[in-house]
């Protein structure tokens, strides 16, 4: 198969094998299959185990050979390296045309292992099986209710892409999903990327319905430049977040030219991403929170932020953290100003950052979004303040006098505005087509609290800091200059 | 790799429209002299010749003659310091500009990402400051603009001690300039412009260092 429908057994399989099932709840084979099933996959699943044990109410079979033909599309291949050319050549015999190794002992386990992942390779390419790893894992797909792999967690279904040359930071960029609720479309832990690797899996994330945003972790690049040719172009297709380990390995190397010497390694790599439209994020939090930023906000047309706060101090922070990145604060126009002048008492901040200071009822939050969000002259709002008061509701929800003393109705009605507000931000951002991020610590510390929770509901990233909402949406409106500046967008 | 001589690596870089003073390559004193009288004092001069890299380290530049009779006495010593290793010599006679902002520029063969073209920060701080910008050869004119934007030293690109300025868009076309260079002649192995001097917020080259296989 050409392009990238080789990919669709890996992430959309009719039904799945696990190779090397295992009774031990320790195991691979054991682990793979659990989370599986635990995972709530709709297609058949399949297991071959050297005994011909049930594991976990799989009937597994000692042979490939006894398997039903055509209805597996995929393999996840947790037996022994040795094992695996005999396994594979059975497998496309039933029709199996993808397969997701786990097991180790190959181009990480010195020369014989080196020789082993060549010929695994060629055998691959040669039955036409899509081979992805060995030595990963796994896959994850939720548009499949597909979650095959040896690592938890399962994360909830969205529109980030993760593809990684480190395991681990898959699972943490899952379990990232799985705290905010900005969801995941595709994962894989592309292992030794032996055939199939992270270029190879980002070209099937730029075609793919699901994804809105590529979300990598690399390493190294090998061929750099065959690295930059293809990404570039798929970088003008949808957004494409990395972060790169070893970014201070390596460094200068002796050079003759003062050009060569000014040429650190990580210099390179970062005009080299620059170029390519990619977006890169200093590690894995701002990562994942640019990504989320991409996959759940419109891109700004243009680069003026008005901060909305009901709290003096974070709007102050908020512009500070605006002040040295490409982003600035929007001059606020005379006709909002006398628009909000209407809504609110004469001691709010009469400029932006916009400090209500307190002056707001019960419907002043989403009418001044509203009025913000709505200007010509705002490209992008974000909202600061939000659960403060929900966060006093859970205090006396949790205190010797609820519900008595008219705290029962008062704690509802803080619990109600929050939510309110958060939603609020959402609809404005729809009805605008404008970014408005809504950024609380709350979202962390207490993330029951009814405003981070509606943002949450929402599919939105509610930030931690306003520091943290100016660095993702800094990153929204590079990519929408990249864009425009080449006329792309 | 051999280096080409200052005069031979800015009559290849010029080619592609990177800015250089206007100078001469003379190789007698008389010749000096005269060159000088047609530039306007003060002038610089320097021994040139392919097989000469590091001129300042060798005592090679004489910066800031402003006469006819310090041109002389400078070339004749200048011609006299080459040693038989030198091959052919030559003195190179330029303006002696002056300026206060410093960039650099070049190009440099990655291992990994093969041929680059660098922004920087200039002078002597250079290497300590690395306020550098690199991208792949090819580069386009909207590239070279954000190789600019790169740099953390916005200040220093703007109006600066009573200079102008600099002429951003003109910075772009020596970027350019050097990767249209880099990109049709392929025995270019590394450039560096060191310095890439800012006159009245215009950049000009008044050095060059070319690398060839």
């Amino acid at each position: 198969m050409a392009g990238t429908e080789r990919f669709q057994a890996l992430f959309e399989p009719r039904g799945v094998l696990v190779a090397g099932a295992s009774t031990h709840p320790g195991k691979f084979g054991f682990v793979s299959l659990h989370n599986i099933l635990a995972g709530g996959y709709e297609g058949k699943v399949f297991g071959t185990n050297r005994d011909g044990a049930e594991v976990l109410g799989v009937q597994t079979v000692a042979d490939v050979a006894d398997l039903p033909d055509g209805e597996i599309d995929l393999v996840f291949v947790c037996t022994p390296a040795p094992a695996n050319p005999d396994l594979l050549r059975a497998c496309a015999k039933k029709g199996i045309t993808a397969a997701f190794v786990a097991s180790a002992g190959y181009g990480e386990a010195g020369d014989e292992g080196v020789a082993a992942q060549r010929d695994l390779v060629a055998l691959a390419d040669e039955l036409g099986i899509l081979l992805a790893g060995p030595n990963g894992q796994g896959v994850v797909s939720p548009p499949a209710s597909l979650c095959a792999q040896i690592v938890a967690p399962n994360p909830p279904r969205g529109h980030i892409a993760i593809a990684s040359q480190s395991g681990n930071f898959v699972s943490s960029f899952e379990n990232y999903a799985q705290l905010t609720g900005v969801g995941v479309s595709r994962a894989v832990s592309a292992g030794n990327a032996a055939a199939v690797g992270v270029p190879d899996y980002l070209e099937y994330y730029a075609d793919d319905p699901e994804t809105r945003v590529s979300l990598v972790y690399v390493e190294g690049v090998g061929d750099g430049r065959a690295f930059y040719e293809r990404v570039r172009s798929l970088a003008e297709r949808k957004p494409i977040v990395l972060v790169k380990g070893g970014a201070t390995a390596g460094g200068q190397r002796a050079a003759a030219s003062h050009t060569g010497a000014l040429a650190s390694d990580d210099t390179v790599f970062d005009g080299m991403a620059r170029q390519a439209g990619m977006s890169r994020a200093p590690h894995v939090e701002a990562a994942f929170e640019a990504a989320a930023t991409f996959a759940s906000q419109p891109l700004p047309r243009g680069n003026r932020v008005a901060v909305v706060t009901t709290v003096g101090g974070w709007g102050v922070a908020a512009a500070d953290a605006i002040a040295p990145t490409s982003l600035e604060l929007a001059a606020l126009p005379d006709d909002l100003r006398t628009a909000i002048d209407a809504e609110l008492p004469p001691r709010w901040s009469r400029s932006n950052p916009i400090d209500m200071a307190g002056g707001e009822t019960r419907d002043t939050v989403p009418t001044v979004l509203e009025l913000v969000a709505s200007h010509p002259d705002v490209d992008a709002v974000i909202f600061l303040g939000m659960g403060i008061q929900s966060n006093q509701a859970q205090l006396m929800r949790e205190g010797p006098f609820f519900p008595d003393h008219g705290l029962a109705r008062i704690v509802e009605f803080h619990e109600r505005q929050d939510a309110r507000y958060a939603e609020a931000a959402g609809e404005v951002s729809e009805r605008t087509g404008k970014p408005v991020l809504v950024a609380t610590e709350l979202a962390v510390t207490s993330p029951g609290n009814p405003g981070p929770a509606a943002v949450r509901a929402g599919g939105r990233l509610c930030y931690p800091s306003a520091n943290r909402a100016v660095a993702a949406l800094d990153h929204l409106w590079r990519r929408s200059r990249w864009l425009s500046r080449r006329g792309l967008a | 790799m051999p280096t080409l001589s200052e005069a031979a690596s800015k009559e290849v870089l010029a080619a592609y429209g990177v800015p250089f003073p206007d100078e001469r390559v003379v190789t007698t004193a008389d010749e000096a002299v005269a060159a000088a009288d047609a530039i306007g004092y003060p002038v610089v001069a320097k021994l040139g010749g392919d097989a000469i890299a590091h001129k300042t380290e060798r005592g090679l530049v004489r910066l800031g003659l402003g006469s006819a009779h310090q041109v002389r006495d400078a070339a004749t010593a200048l011609l006299a310091a080459a040693t038989p290793g030198d091959g052919d010599v030559h003195v190179l006679v330029a303006p002696m500009l002056r300026a206060t902002r410093e960039l650099i520029a070049g190009l440099a063969d990655n291992p990994q990402f093969g041929m680059t073209v660098m922004l920087g920060v200039g002078g002597i701080l250079a290497e300590a400051v690395a306020d550098v910008s690199f991208r792949l050869v090819p580069i386009d004119r909207t590239d070279a603009e954000e190789m600019i934007d790169d740099l953390a030293l916005q200040a220093l690109l703007g109006p600066f001690r009573g200079e102008p300025a600099v002429d951003r868009a003109a910075v772009a076309d020596v970027l350019v300039a050097l990767s249209d260079a880099a990109g049709e002649r392929d025995d270019i192995s590394s450039a560096d412009l060191n310095p890439l001097l800012v006159v009245d917020g215009m950049p000009v080259a008044v050095d060059a260092l070319v690398e060839v296989r």
